[in-house]
């Protein structure tokens, strides 16, 4: 079948199995690997990026669902060649060490900012409380995102 | 191969040790990270395994013909393809055979029967539903201690001769002396415990792209691996393929923490397709696949005897552990320590004896058993030893952490030999319980809690105090199927100045690209942003056995100082011809050879190196260039430590344990990056909270794995981990290069006897084993905890 989306601004339509998973798609079908698979339950949040502004976990939507909708992925967070303070945060408060859970986690972070811009540490955990770190322990992601409310415009300074 | 950009500044970065933000995070925080499912070679085919349904049946038949018909589908592997081959059975890690795809029977749910290549992973995943294997259901053996009873089922019929489950008895320590000081203790306390299996489960599942160039002859493995290099030598063994005709890498790895040691049969069956097909290979496991079939942790039943006087001096503990390894013995430990190095479960302690005995036993469950940051073993050791003072504290009515500031061995013991034989490199125990006590404010807790139990409140203080020992290890004792365990490093320094440094070991997030580059930068004085490091690829890098059992520090980390400093005495040699000076009167300073009492004539390390590859004359015997190598044997292991404190809220109605607060005092030698250790710390502290509280495969009667998913599988989340509280003391290594012990680990290894010490601190109950969860807290107040291993009837 056929299905057209937008993604990081961009319309695409492609010809997909009507099965076919919304993470494979993206991955797989536009080569937007930023996007990371890890469980297939809607447990670990490694597939988080945004429908219609939404964060959703792309494992368990089909890519035919997400026909005439709009899709945000990691990729899409830095602009102009200007990192996301959400990014800069990661980085800065060391918010990541193998990298694989950060794209979703960097995603709900923006969702959140973007609602609540001064978030306490209490309502950035519920947040990222549906997605699994297996390396930091979380404290330095709650950092990362306290970083990223307390930098709302950044300063471009460390990582390019 | 991965590598890091020097392009980028990081202000404030200190030329050596120190906090420093990693030069790995900009592609991270892109999403441009490199994993091997990113991987997309052209023409590249899929990979799907069919595994067993049943934990222990005979197999009938296996009929892949309606596969082999589905129109996307380029090949059906059986273990009838890999007899062929001589790769149906493949050596383990253990000195035990393990079958790739079952052949005869099959021995634990999750095993792999047939291999399934097509066009793309769904029509694999399709075309496994249409090969049909008729089974004749065995008796499955779950109940590890149960496993030796006469009558039960043999699972390794394969293996000449056998005639029950038996595995392997090993021993440490002195019985008689033992027995003699339990003989005449004073106080005996004897505790049941059971360290539960658990499962590392990185965020990234593993998987590999396997590519056979047929022109060539080379083949190519993008492989989620911690050891390339292993992974390389043990491929060129067994499948006798030439070893110069094999590169393995393993780019961006998604978490590892042990699961990603050996060699799984989908990475053979990723080989051999691409052998039979002529393509590239991918084969990524599902979540459920990597839960059930690779490699688990722990499962140590132990059976445990503490020895003391009445006023709480500790003389004696014993120890006799039945250790279920699965259904093949496929441990990934140096091959003459089956059980690890269990054998320093004497823990932090002076104790006059000590003796342990474990008996490895098969059971119809997946193989493995060293993973999970155990540093081979220790995290069973110490979380025996630290259950066995808490029990003795309770018998003796005694404070816990009174009780061990009583038995610490003291800073003026070390180097100190161990009851079992281990000899502990520095230490200064008593300076960080103190710190962590401090910071915990443990008396203000202890009066906290004695108000609220006056309100019927549940509030519990738990300590641990661990010894890690880490950094395997010395080539005449420590090898990994006949590889000894050292490891090389290269450092050279380009024309300009700039250096690449090549590393035999991997990071699977452990921030290798910055902390070596540190290395070097402290030892030669150029700034780790000019700094390049290359891992992960075997074609790039020297061999080595790569990354776990927290080794890269202790043992990589003196490889690349070493080179680093051979670097700099070649240097010396260089300058001094630059400078027309003797070599013996030029002193260095970071970055610099510089003539002693004349500051102003010198030469940077820039200078030199260009120096060292120009028209200069050199001096006799002085090669052009700069640069140098190292294989690291270390000369003992390192001995990291710790003292951690836990406090938990439990709820009287629900058995629901909140960690409140979690104070971690580690000594791990200098910090070359301390915001990495501190990552490291945070990390390791989250496991512990797991396996404490959530964490557990445990399994049915008929042999159906009860934590196949993460809807079973629980990890824990930003809500159940409390902000890590740390402090750090700082005992240098007297044996390593730069001092420092590895990290990586610890806080996996130290924090789950904290944790529990404190459950069961607040609910007044000797012994409970984990997961302490809700049902198992509130049976444990109604005085009957369950077994976790096995479900209830």
């Amino acid at each position: 079948m056929q299905v057209t989306m937008t993604v990081n601004g961009e319309e695409i339509t492609r010809e997909v199995e009507p099965r076919m998973l919304l993470v494979h798609f993206i991955r797989d079908e536009l080569g937007l690997t930023g996007t990371h698979w890890g469980c297939d339950t809607s447990n670990c949040g490694t597939c988080v990026l945004w429908v219609d502004g939404e964060p959703v976990k792309s494992c368990t939507v089909l890519a035919a669902m997400a026909g005439g909708h709009s899709i945000r992925t990691v990729e899409d967070l830095e602009q102009d060649d200007v990192l996301d303070p959400v990014q800069e945060g990661f980085v800065r408060e060391h918010g990541l060490q193998c990298g694989f859970c950060t794209p979703g986690m960097m995603m709900t972070a923006r969702w959140l900012l973007d609602r609540n811009p001064d978030p306490t540490e209490a309502e950035i955990r519920e947040a990222i409380s549906g997605q699994i770190c297996r390396c930091t322990g979380y404290l330095n992601i709650v950092k990362a995102v306290r970083w990223a409310a307390e930098h709302p415009a950044t300063a471009q300074v460390s990582t390019r | 191969m991965t590598t890091t950009s020097a392009t980028e500044e990081r202000p404030g970065s200190p030329i050596g040790f120190g906090r420093m933000l990693r030069k790995e995070d900009p592609r991270f925080v892109r999403g441009q990270g490199h994993y091997v499912d990113d991987l997309q070679l052209p023409g590249m085919l899929h990979g799907a395994v069919l595994r067993s349904p049943l934990a222990h049946a005979r197999i009938v038949s296996i009929d892949t013909s309606a596969a082999e018909a589905h129109p996307k589908v380029k090949a059906v592997i059986t273990g009838k393809t890999l007899e062929s081959l001589k790769l149906a059975w493949i050596p383990s890690l253990s000195h035990d055979v393990l079958a790739v795809l079952a052949t005869d029977k099959v021995r634990y749910q999750g095993q792999e029967v047939a291999f399934v290549v097509a066009e793309d992973h769904y029509a694999a995943r399709d075309a496994l539903e249409l090969i049909d294997v008729e089974y004749e259901e065995l008796p499955a053996v779950m109940d590890a201690r149960a496993a030796l009873e006469p009558g039960t089922a043999v699972i390794r019929d394969d293996i000449e001769g056998k005639t029950d489950n038996h595995i392997f008895d090993w021993e440490s320590g002195d019985r008689e002396a033992t027995d003699a000081v339990f003989a005449d203790a004073e106080v005996v306390v004897t505790q049941n415990m059971l360290y539960p299996r658990v499962h590392p489960a990185p965020m990234e599942t593993c998987g590999a792209v396997a590519h056979m160039d047929r022109v060539t002859g080379k083949l190519t493995i993008w492989c989620t691996t911690q050891a390339p290099h292993a992974h390389r030598t043990l491929y060129a063994l067994v499948a006798g393929l030439p070893e110069h005709k094999i590169q393995v890498i393993s780019p961006d790895i998604g978490g590892g923490f042990g699961n990603k040691v050996g060699i799984y049969p989908g990475y053979v069956c990723a080989v051999v397709g691409s052998i039979i097909t002529g393509k590239p290979v991918k084969w990524m496991e599902d979540r459920s696949e990597n839960l059930m079939s690779t490699s688990f942790a722990r499962d140590y039943h132990m059976h445990g005897e503490i020895a003391a006087t009445r006023d709480g001096r500790i003389v004696g503990l014993r120890v006799n552990v039945i250790a279920d390894h699965g259904a093949f013995n496929n441990t990934a430990q140096p091959t003459k320590f089956p059980a690890g190095f269990f054998h320093v479960f004497t823990g932090s302690y002076d104790l006059q004896a000590a003796h342990c005995t474990v008996k490895g036993v098969y059971t119809n469950k997946a193989p493995g058993g060293v993973a999970y940051a155990c540093s081979f073993r220790v995290t069973e050791a110490v979380y025996l030893v630290e259950r066995m003072v808490d029990c003795l504290a309770a018998e003796l009515h005694a404070d816990p952490a009174d009780l061990r500031m009583k038995n610490l061995l003291r800073p003026e013991q070390f180097p100190y030999t161990s009851k079992t034989g281990w000899v502990y490199d520095s230490g200064d125990y008593p300076r960080a319980l103190k710190l962590a006590m401090s910071i915990a404010g443990y008396e203000e807790l202890r009066k906290e809690q004695a108000e609220k139990r006056a309100r019927g409140e549940l509030m519990g203080i738990g300590l641990s105090f661990f010894t890690e020992t880490v950094g395997a290890g010395p080539r005449k004792h420590m090898d990994i199927l006949g590889l000894g365990m050292a490891d090389g490093a290269e450092v050279r320094v380009h024309p300009t100045g700039k250096a690449v440094v090549r590393l035999s070991v991997q990071t699977q997030g452990q921030g290798h690209e910055t902390t070596f580059a540190q290395i070097v930068a402290e030892e030669l004085g150029i700034p780790p942003d000019d700094i390049e490091v290359i891992h992960g690829d075997t074609d790039n890098t020297p061999f080595g056995l790569g990354t776990y059992g927290s080794r890269s520090t202790p043992v990589s980390g003196a490889a690349v100082a070493v080179a680093a400093r051979r670097v700099r005495d070649k240097a010396k040699l260089i300058a001094s011809a630059m400078i027309e000076a003797s070599p013996d009167d030029l002193e260095w300073e970071k970055g610099r050879w510089y003539v002693k009492g004349n500051p102003t004539q010198g030469k940077t390390i820039q200078e030199i190196a260009f120096g060292a590859h120009s028209s200069l004359e050199l001096p006799e015997g002085v090669e052009g260039h700069l640069d140098a190598e190292c294989v690291y044997d270390p000369p003992n292991l390192t001995f990291p430590f710790g003292a951690y404190v836990c406090v938990v809220d439990v709820d009287p109605g629900t058995g629901v344990v909140k960690v409140r607060r979690f104070v971690a005092v580690d000594d791990c030698g200098p910090r070359i990056n301390p915001m990495i250790v501190e990552g490291q710390v945070h990390g390791g502290l989250a496991d512990g909270v797991g396996m404490a509280l959530m964490e557990v495969i445990a399994f049915d009667k008929a042999g159906n794995c009860l934590g196949g998913s993460f809807m079973d599988y629980l990890i824990p989340t930003s809500l159940e981990c409390p902000p890590w509280e740390l402090g750090e003391t700082v005992t240098p290594s007297p044996h390593h290069p730069l001092g420092v012990k590895g990290v990586g680990e610890s806080a996996t290894v130290g924090s789950p006897p904290a944790v529990v010490n404190a459950v069961l601190d607040a609910i007044q109950v000797r012994h409970a084993d984990m997961p302490l969860t809700p049902a198992q807290v509130w049976r444990a107040m109604q005085g009957r905890p369950l077994r976790t291993d096995l479900a209830i009837e």
